[in-house]
Parts: structure tokens; C-alpha cells; sequence
């Protein structure tokens, strides 16, 4: 029933598109896609884990604002998700200097923003100064100071922008993605009034937004759901001529729950399901053939679970306790034999039902690109832990509990977030492990916020068990975690200048691989710092989980992939087959 | 002394739960903190009487179970060798460094293993679980019960005898703590105190806080009978012959209290170990790795388990035969004191 409406519907829209755009307006330089020709209209429902906290681009920082603001934008040059390579999006085409400095980018003639706006030249150079702008603070702003210096924008012509970069850098092409060019007619009344945190909130006006993306604001319901519609502006358009997106609608309903978003999506109430865990996974997988949706098992993803103690100066702090402990964390041989004391498999068995990855390193298998394969991977041995321990002069009382030289016991705390069962379940099982070595161990769950306050500012803690999952397959994000001055170097932050001979090898791998422009020299560099990690341990690699999403068999193009967003990535792509096609499952399995 | 029927099913049943439990290191197969990795999520191992060749046996046996899958699923059994479960076994202390070797009321030879509530997600046996959740549960419901009980003697007594101002404002605030809601005053005294402390501290922790909170009830209750004994004329005569308060408290009134105490601890000490559930269920308890029945129910929040695997309910299933016990005797021992006072 609802598809055929919707086939009119998405017809009259795709007629009326020429028309409005007026006789003298440029020809428009639409995207066309490879992908499979899909059905217009529907409507296409998925969960969120809570309301958006923002729409506005420049300034979210949550997982679902930024989920929603995917689908309302788009960048210059765009990350495919599943080949994990740069390729053209509102740019169709760019030029790079050869001092690998200079970028010129051409930019696609003819666009609009949502609301019938034409883009030119100017949005761009006005994004990027939002973006850097000091004042804005946004989450993305560190990415674009590149050698310590803005990137200059510069418009050439309408339609031709040149960014120049203080010094050559290797992902320089990547850093484009998830900008989202801002439409300057709209945004730049506040920026000058100095209202920029406050636009577009949730409850903007849909009128007041526009973007690039596949889809604008209709509606938002607080608390209940925000309903998407299709952009008629958009720029892309299917082999056949069609103008995608082919849906109409995106509803994200609000379920602030896993488990309800599991019931919803079983009972067939959303199309889509992301970021599974290994246990719904396996009830969803049992009637995945009566129930007319599909799961899967995308392989391990970027993220990274570890456990690390704290190695942070402490001389300006009153934590005597912790000081004290820490003559054992800085240790390396100390950390070597908790690593090789931990259970990695039994992780995979208990926290992912199988599903996941052991790791020894800080790469996953899931970034095919980067990782280092020569990192050894030893099978727990608490032998080895043993006599690792032994030399770094602990001993063991008659009743088999450790202490160190000065005959204190060995006993930590592990703090871990309470929202989090995986996390709060690896740190139960490494309690076990290390029981076997006589460490008295004690697992405290705390509010996530509190958690990060502890590590990132107090530093009123022991050890810790945390993720780090990188939103791009490359190095460069994670400059702030490896470099001993970084926003994230956890173990110990705020150094003044590298406390250790490893860590200022990383920082001088880190800052050499960031101006290294060819892949070999870079991926060389990259593999070091793996090394460096696996041997000194400053993060203890546990397990990475798989990536795990179901989505309805009627959904055509659906091809999810391990870069976030996993499922939305396409969204523009993502059509719903018509009811009775007889197309079940089809070729959009990946 | 006559006694009905259901007093006798009452203690019974009361009787065998916490012998049991408070052995639970005899009792249980199992220590509470084994994991057996290779197998989250067992089903409960099944006891056999006739074995795959179709001869019976009178010693049940049990089978090896293969390695779960963690989809719930019936457990698969290697049939080749059928192990017999064997009592009064002494177990191996090498499992676990610091602890002795101990008996234990049953077990089964390696490598088989008998869970009889299946294991939880860290394939830990469920039952063992269970017996040594329930020393802290069943311990912590009776330590607030008589911590609550005494401060309800007092006060209530206090209150009644002395009367007046006293009453007003001991009853006035007595109503205020009925008034609150105590859930969420459990919770945020929980919230002010530090969140790093032993299951130890843990635990005294929650049977203050679920005792302190506790008295109002039985505090007027005893009020009431207080009110009512200290008008009796036995005691008006003690009165007449120069008897102090405290001689009079202890001698006369407060023996007339211990029917009605007594049908309080039989009513409070349930309400509590329910309590010490609920807040352990919340993680407000013990904690990990330490088993209560609170935490024990708490992976029931997870809509996986709910779904898949019916043994995590045994815990819940198996309280019902104490709570019923627990209800028997306050039945009983509210007819008495019924008799008594009349």
C-alpha cells in the first residue's frame, strides 16, 4: 500500500527539481553512484540512544548527534566506509602541490543547500573558519592545526577554494571528512554576533537549518523521535538519472535503551540496528529467518579495549596510596606480567561470545591498512608473568599472595564504567587472572563521567579499563593519544616533555609519520610505534569486539561497513524493495 | 505446647534454607569465584539414571558437557562415559591459591562438572552461587532486622512509657521515615559515600542502611502494646509499691513486647533480605566477584538473558520456598500472640 503513494511522491519530487531551478542557474554537477538502482520513496526507521544533543555540526560531540548530522550533511572530500579511501564528494576533483602543501579544490557547479540556496566558494572558506575558529572550540579543530598553524582558506573562484597547510601533511585529504560545509546565508548572523554555540539547537525552526546532506528537518517530537525528509536538492543521483536520496523519510526514534532498541527491532518497528552486542546478537540470530531481517557479523572494528595503571606525575597531588603503587606500575616488567597473565581468549569467549579479536597490540585487524603483523601474540603463560615478576624483585607469601621488595601485598583497584557491561566484564575476568598471580584486585564500576574525571583530571585512580576507538583508519587521529603531551595520553598526562626514552620515540614517530607523505615510509613509521606500545605496554591491549548490525532483508544497497556510521553510511543509497519483489536477502550482503 | 501444623512446615523449611546456606562452603560443589571460561551460560548439568546403553544405574551420573555455544541452546553431552556423582568428596586445593582444601557434600570427578543451576556469563556455577549469596543476603536481612528491631524496642518503649513530648516528637519523626521514600534514600546515602570500599564495608554498609531506616514500624508497634501494659494493674500495683521505671520496663512491659517482637523479626527479617536484594540488584551491594542474590538476579536486566537462558531465574525461583517459610512462622507467631494478649 504505502509503497505505491510513495512511488508518486518520490516521482513529483524528482520532476519538480528541474523546474525550480531556473533557466539561467548553472548546470548542476550531480554525483552519479555505482550502486544497485533502487525504489523512490519509504521510509526508513532506526533508533537512537538518546536525543541528539545538537544539530549543529561544528559543535556535536555526542555519538548521536553526529549520527543525525551525517545524514543532514555532507563534506568536500569524503571516507568510503567500506573501502576505507578518500574519494570525491562536494569536490569533485582537487590538485595537490608538490610540496604537499598546497590543496586546490574544484568544487561540483550547480549545488544547493537544502533550503534552494545556491553554494558557492564562499560557504567553504566560512566553514573553515568556523571550524578553526578558537572561540567555537570545535571537537574537530585540533585536527585542523596542522605544524602548530591554521589551514589558510582561500576562495579563487566561485567555485574553487585553496587550503594551504603550514606544512605537508600525509592525511591531509582525509581531515575534509565529516566537515560539513555550512551554509553562510544562515550561520553567519550568529557566528558575527557571537551566538554560534547556541544555533541550531534541537529546537531550531526547520527552516532556520539547511545543509548538503541527503535529508532536512521535518519535524522533532522532544523525548519521542526527529523525523527527516528528503533533500530535493540533493546531489547525487543513481545510473539511471534518478536524484537520490531514494527514500523519503528518516524517522530516528528515540529508545534510550539497547535492550528496548533490540525488542523494537525484533518486533520489526525499525529497519535498523547498530552496535549489537555479541549476546543480543545470538537471540536476534535465531529468528532472523522468520522475522524478515538480517545480522552481521562485520569482522573486528577499530576499537580498542585496554587496561592501563596510572603513571601520572603525581608530586602535586595528595595521593600518597596511589605514589606508592606506582613504583610497581612503572615498572615495565610489572605491566609485561599482568599483560601476559590476562586471558585475551577467555575475554573473546566471555564479553563477545566468541565474537571479537584478541589483541597485543594497539591496531586491530580491522584497520587492514595500518596494522603492524609482526607484533607477536604469546599465549597467556603465568609462568612467564611469574618469573617476570620474580625479577622485578616481587615475591610471594606462604599463602601465595605477591609483595613487592618491601614486603607491601600487591593489591589495585580497576576502575571501569558502569554503563558499560562489556568493559565492567573484562575487568572482572583480568580480577581473576590476576588473583592466579596473588594480586588482590578489586573492580569498581563508576558513572562513566566520574571514570573520566579520575583519569583525565584528578588522577585519583590505580588502573583502569577504557576504549579508544578511532572514527578514521589512519594515524593521525590518534596523535593525541601517543604523543607524551596529547589531550588523551592517558597513562600520564600533562608531561612537560617525555618522562621516558620510549615515549619520546613515539612523539618523534608520531610528529615524523604526520609530514611523511608516501604510504611505505609512513606505514614503517606507524609499525614502530605499535612495537613501542606492544613492548612497554603504557595501554595493555585486551580485545577488540566484532562489529555487529542487523537490518531488514526488504532494504536494497544496504552494505554496512566497520567506519562509523556502520549502517547509515549510505543512507542516500538505501532503498526499501517493494513487498512481495521475491528479492529476499539479494546482493546487498557485503 | 500445641503448635500448628503450618508453624512446623514454617521452620522446616526455614530450618533446611539456613543450614544450608550457612554451610554453604559443604554444600555448594563449587567455590563461589571459579570461572570456567570455556563454557558461559551451561545449562544446568542433567542427572542420569540410565545411561546410553540403556542400563539403569541407582548412583545418578553425569556426562561431560560440551563446550557451550553461549546461544542457549540444549547442552550437548559427550555419552561416552557416564560419571558418577560421588558424596562427601574432599576437594582439590591447588584451584584456588590461598584456600585450604574442604568438603563438600557432593561432587563429580574431572573432567566433568555439575552445575546444578547451570552457570552464569563467567561460567560460574550457579548454585554454589546461590548458598553463598545467600550467607550475605539471609545474614545481611537478619543483622538489619535486629539492628532495626532494637532501635524500634527502645524508642517504641520510650516513647509509650515516658509519653508526651517525647512520644510526639519520637512518633513525629517516626512517621517521617515511614513517609520516606526509602529506596531513594538507600540510594543516596549510597551516592555520599565513597564508591572504592571491600565487600566487606560493603556489606556492614547496606545492613545499616537498610536497618536505620527500618525502626518506625516496629517502633509503634511496640509503642502501642507499651501504652496499653502500662496501664494493667499488676503494673500500676508494682507502681504503687515504689518500683522504677527501668525495674518496670524490664520486669513487667517489656516481656509483654517479645510476642509482638518476635512476629516482627518473622515480618522484617524477609522484608530485608528482599531489601539487600533489591539494592544489590541496583549494584548498590557487594560486588563482584562476590555473589548475593541481589547481583546474582541483576544479569536479568539484560534482555539477552531474559530471553535465552531460563536457569538465571533459578535464584529467584528458589526464594520463594524461604519467603513462604518466613511467612508460616509470622502466621504462627502472630496466632500466639493473639492468644496470649487477649
Amino acid at each position: 500500500m504505502f509503497s505505491l503513494t510513495a512511488l508518486v511522491l518520490g516521482a513529483m519530487l524528482t520532476a519538480g527539481t528541474p523546474a525550480s531551478a531556473g533557466p539561467q542557474a548553472p548546470r548542476e554537477e550531480l554525483l552519479t553512484t555505482a550502486s544497485e538502482i533502487g525504489v523512490m520513496g519509504g521510509r526508513l526507521v532506526v533508533s537512537l540512544l538518546a536525543e541528539p544533543k545538537t544539530l549543529n555540526p561544528v559543535l556535536a560531540v555526542d555519538q548521536v548527534s553526529r549520527d543525525v548530522i551525517r545524514c543532514l550533511h555532507a563534506d568536500l572530500i569524503h571516507i568510503n566506509r567500506l573501502s576505507q579511501r578518500t574519494e570525491p564528494a562536494l569536490a569533485k576533483s582537487w590538485k595537490v602541490s608538490p610540496d604537499g602543501r598546497r590543496y586546490t579544490l574544484q568544487l561540483r557547479s550547480g549545488l544547493r543547500f537544502s533550503d534552494g540556496h545556491a553554494l558557492d566558494a564562499d560557504d567553504v572558506v566560512f566553514t573553515f573558519q568556523v571550524y578553526q575558529d578558537e572561540k567555537i572550540n570545535s571537537p574537530q579543530r585540533d585536527l585542523l592545526i596542522i605544524g602548530g598553524q591554521p589551514i589558510r582558506v582561500e576562495k579563487v573562484d566561485a567555485t574553487t577554494v585553496r587550503f594551504e597547510l603550514a606544512q605537508p601533511y600525509a592525511a591531509a585529504e582525509r581531515i575534509f571528512d565529516s566537515l560539513a560545509v555550512l551554509p553562510r546565508h544562515l550561520l553567519e548572523k550568529p557566528y558575527q554576533e557571537g551566538k554560534f554555540s547556541q544555533a541550531w539547537a534541537l529546537n531550531t525552526e526547520p527552516g532556520q537549518l539547511a545543509g548538503l546532506g541527503p535529508f532536512r528537518v521535518r519535524e522533532y517530537v522532544p523525548g519521542q523521535r526527529l523525523v527527516l525528509e528528503r533533500n530535493p536538492h540533493y546531489w547525487k543521483q543513481d545510473r539511471k538519472g534518478n536524484r537520490l536520496p531514494y527514500l523519503n523519510e528518516v524517522e530516528f526514534l528515540i529508545v534510550p535503551n539497547q535492550d528496548a532498541q533490540v525488542i523494537r527491532f525484533q518486533g520489526g518497528d525499525t529497519d535498523v540496528l547498530d552496535r549489537i552486542s555479541a549476546e543480543n546478537y545470538n537471540v536476534l540470530e535465531r529468528e532472523q529467518a522468520q522475522r524478515g531481517y538480517r545480522l552481521y557479523d562485520l569482522g573486528p572494528g577499530l576499537e580498542f579495549n585496554f587496561l592501563f595503571f596510572n603513571l601520572d606525575d603525581l608530586s602535586a597531588k595528595q595521593l600518597p596510596d596511589i605514589a606508592r603503587k606506582q613504583s610497581w606500575f612503572r615498572d615495565v616488567r610489572f605491566r609485561q606480567a599482568v599483560s601476559a597473565a590476562i586471558d585475551r581468549q577467555g575475554i573473546v569467549r566471555l564479553v563477545y561470545g566468541g565474537r571479537g579479536t584478541p589483541l597485543w597490540g594497539p591496531v586491530t585487524p580491522g584497520n587492514r591498512l595500518w596494522l603492524n603483523a609482526a607484533i607477536p601474540k604469546p599465549p597467556r603463560s603465568l609462568e612467564h608473568a611469574r618469573e617476570l615478576l620474580k625479577s622485578a624483585g616481587f615475591s610471594w607469601k606462604s599463602d601465595g599472595t605477591l609483595t613487592d621488595s618491601q614486603g607491601q601485598t600487591v593489591e589495585f583497584t580497576i576502575i571501569s564504567s558502569s554503563s558499560n557491561a562489556e568493559r565492567l566484564k573484562m575487568a572482572t575476568i583480568i580480577q581473576d587472572d590476576l588473583k592466579q598471580l596473588g594480586m588482590n584486585v578489586q573492580v569498581v564500576p563508576l558513572e562513566f563521567r566520574a571514570q573520566l574525571d579520575r583519569v583525565l583530571k584528578t588522577f585519583d585512580y590505580e588502573a583502569s579499563v577504557m576504549r579508544l576507538a578511532s572514527g578514521d583508519a589512519d594515524p593521525t587521529p590518534e596523535m593525541n593519544v601517543w604523543e607524551s603531551n596529547g589531550s588523551t595520553h592517558l597513562w600520564n598526562l600533562g608531561q612537560p616533555h617525555a618522562s621516558t626514552p620510549w615515549e619520546a620515540r613515539l612523539d618523534q614517530l608520531m610528529e615524523r609519520q604526520l609530514t611523511t607523505l608516501k604510504y611505505e615510509a609512513r606505514k614503517k613509521l606507524y609499525d614502530e610505534v605499535q612495537k613501542l606500545v606492544a613492548e612497554n605496554l603504557p595501554l595493555i591491549p585486551l580485545a577488540s569486539g566484532n562489529i555487529l548490525v542487523g537490518g531488514k532483508d526488504a532494504l536494497g544497497n544496504f552494505r554496512p561497513a566497520i567506519l562509523d556510521p556502520y549502517t547509515l553510511w549510505n543512507v542516500e543509497e538505501l532503498y526499501l524493495r517493494p513487498r512481495g519483489s521475491g528479492q529476499k536477502g539479494g546482493k546487498s550482503a557485503p | 505446647m500445641n503448635r500448628p501444623v503450618h508453624f512446623w512446615i514454617g521452620v522446616t523449611l526455614l530450618a533446611a534454607f539456613h543450614v544450608t546456606v550457612l554451610f554453604a562452603g559443604f554444600f555448594a560443589p563449587y567455590d563461589f569465584s571459579v570461572q570456567n571460561r570455556e563454557m558461559p551460560f551451561a545449562a544446568p548439568t542433567r542427572l542420569h539414571f540410565v545411561d546410553a546403553q540403556g542400563k539403569f544405574h541407582l548412583r545418578p551420573f553425569v556426562y561431560v558437557a560440551l563446550e557451550s555455544n553461549g546461544a542457549g541452546g540444549p547442552q550437548r553431552e559427550e555419552t561416552r562415559q557416564a560419571i558418577p556423582i560421588r558424596f562427601f568428596v574432599r576437594a582439590d586445593a591447588s584451584e584456588i591459591p590461598g584456600r585450604t582444601a574442604s568438603w563438600h557434600l557432593f561432587g563429580v570427578d574431572k573432567p566433568a562438572r555439575i552445575f546444578l543451576f547451570g552457570t552464569d556469563s563467567f561460567g560460574r556455577d550457579q548454585f554454589s552461587r546461590f548458598l553463598y549469596g545467600g550467607r550475605i543476603s539471609i545474614v545481611a536481612g537478619w543483622l538489619a532486622a535486629g539492628l532495626s528491631l532494637a532501635l524500634g524496642a527502645l524508642i517504641g518503649s520510650l516513647s509509650g512509657f515516658y509519653g508526651k513530648a517525647l512520644d510526639q516528637i519520637l512518633m513525629r519523626g517516626g512517621e517521617l521515615f515511614l513517609a520516606l521514600p526509602w529506596l531513594y534514600l538507600l540510594f543516596a546515602v549510597r551516592a555520599f559515600l565513597p564508591l572504592q570500599i571491600t565487600p566487606a564495608r560493603a556489606f556492614l554498609l547496606v545492613v545499616a542502611v537498610i536497618g536505620l531506616v527500618g525502626w518506625a514500624r516496629p517502633a509503634r508497634l511496640v509503642r502501642g502494646v507499651v501504652l496499653s501494659a502500662k496501664e494493667r494493674n499488676f503494673v500500676l500495683a508494682a507502681r504503687g509499691f515504689g518500683a522504677s521505671d527501668f525495674y518496670l520496663l524490664r520486669r513487667h512491659i517489656l516481656p509483654q513486647v517479645s510476642g509482638v517482637l518476635l512476629t516482627q523479626a518473622a515480618l522484617l527479617v524477609p522484608q530485608f533480605i528482599l531489601a539487600e536484594v533489591t539494592l544489590s540488584f541496583l549494584g548498590l551491594g557487594v560486588g563482584e566477584p562476590a555473589p548475593s542474590w541481589g547481583n546474582m538476579l541483576a544479569s536479568l536486566q539484560e534482555y539477552h538473558v531474559l530471553a535465552s537462558y531460563w536457569w538465571m531465574y533459578l535464584p529467584a525461583a528458589a526464594l520463594i520456598p524461604l519467603f513462604l517459610g518466613y511467612q508460616l512462622l509470622a502466621d504462627a507467631l502472630h496466632e500466639r500472640t493473639r492468644l496470649v494478649v487477649v
